[in-house]
């Protein structure tokens, strides 16, 4: 079991409800192989910092989950078929970062955490 | 007291260079956070490139970390790739 965080960026043309969907769509899956929710961050509808597809805004979810390591070849191909999905990145966190993500969820740090919204 | 001394009425001013220092290391950072664009900005110039160690002062681990960190916002276009006036 690996800490992962999965950040994911969807068409801006979906809807709340089709955005909660695709959330609990890919939860979902993790939980089934065997992996558990760390904690889920929707950062929502936010502009790119350049046009991806053509289009100038993007719905950013951060999602830190804790997986075995084969899940996310899986989750990758379900990623790549899916077409509300733009881009995705999945990132391995070391002790350091889990640390960090923790800390910073409770509200720790004070030099320039402004990120997040 | 040598003759050919030369003596100023007030000391010359000689301005010491600040030392630099490496922030990670001075105040205990472990972690760059790709999605911290504030705190990366702070390493990166008006075009978006990443600026040089000689200039941020970062040691060589955590100048590679920040290079990580930058790679990865620009490919979630969270930071752009070339730009101008980014500040």
């Amino acid at each position: 079991m690996n800490n992962y965080e999965l950040m994911v960026i969807f068409t801006p043309v979906l809807s709340e409800e089709d955005f909660k969907a695709a959330q609990k769509k890919y939860t979902d899956m993790i939980e089934e192989n065997a992996g558990t929710i760390v904690h889920s961050n929707p950062w929502g509808l936010k502009s790119l910092a350049y046009p991806i597809q053509k289009k100038t805004t993007g719905i950013y979810w951060v999602l830190n989950f804790e997986a075995p390591a084969t899940f996310n070849e899986k989750m990758k191909i379900q990623m790549l078929r899916d077409d509300n999905v733009m881009r995705h990145m999945i990132t391995k966190l070391d002790k350091n970062a889990v640390e960090y993500n923790y800390t910073k969820r409770n509200g720790g740090f004070k030099l320039t955490q402004k990120a997040e919204a | 007291m040598a003759k050919n001394e030369i003596k100023y009425l007030t000391a010359i001013k000689q301005e010491k260079p600040k030392k630099k220092f490496c922030r990670f290391k001075k105040y205990g950072i472990k972690y760059v956070d790709y999605k911290d664009i504030d705190f990366l900005k702070k390493f990166i110039n008006e075009q978006g490139k990443m600026l040089p160690r000689r200039l941020s002062g970062n040691s060589l681990k955590y100048q590679r970390k920040v290079a990580d960190a930058v790679k990865k916002a620009r490919q979630m276009a969270l930071l752009p790739y070339v730009t101008d006036l980014l500040k």
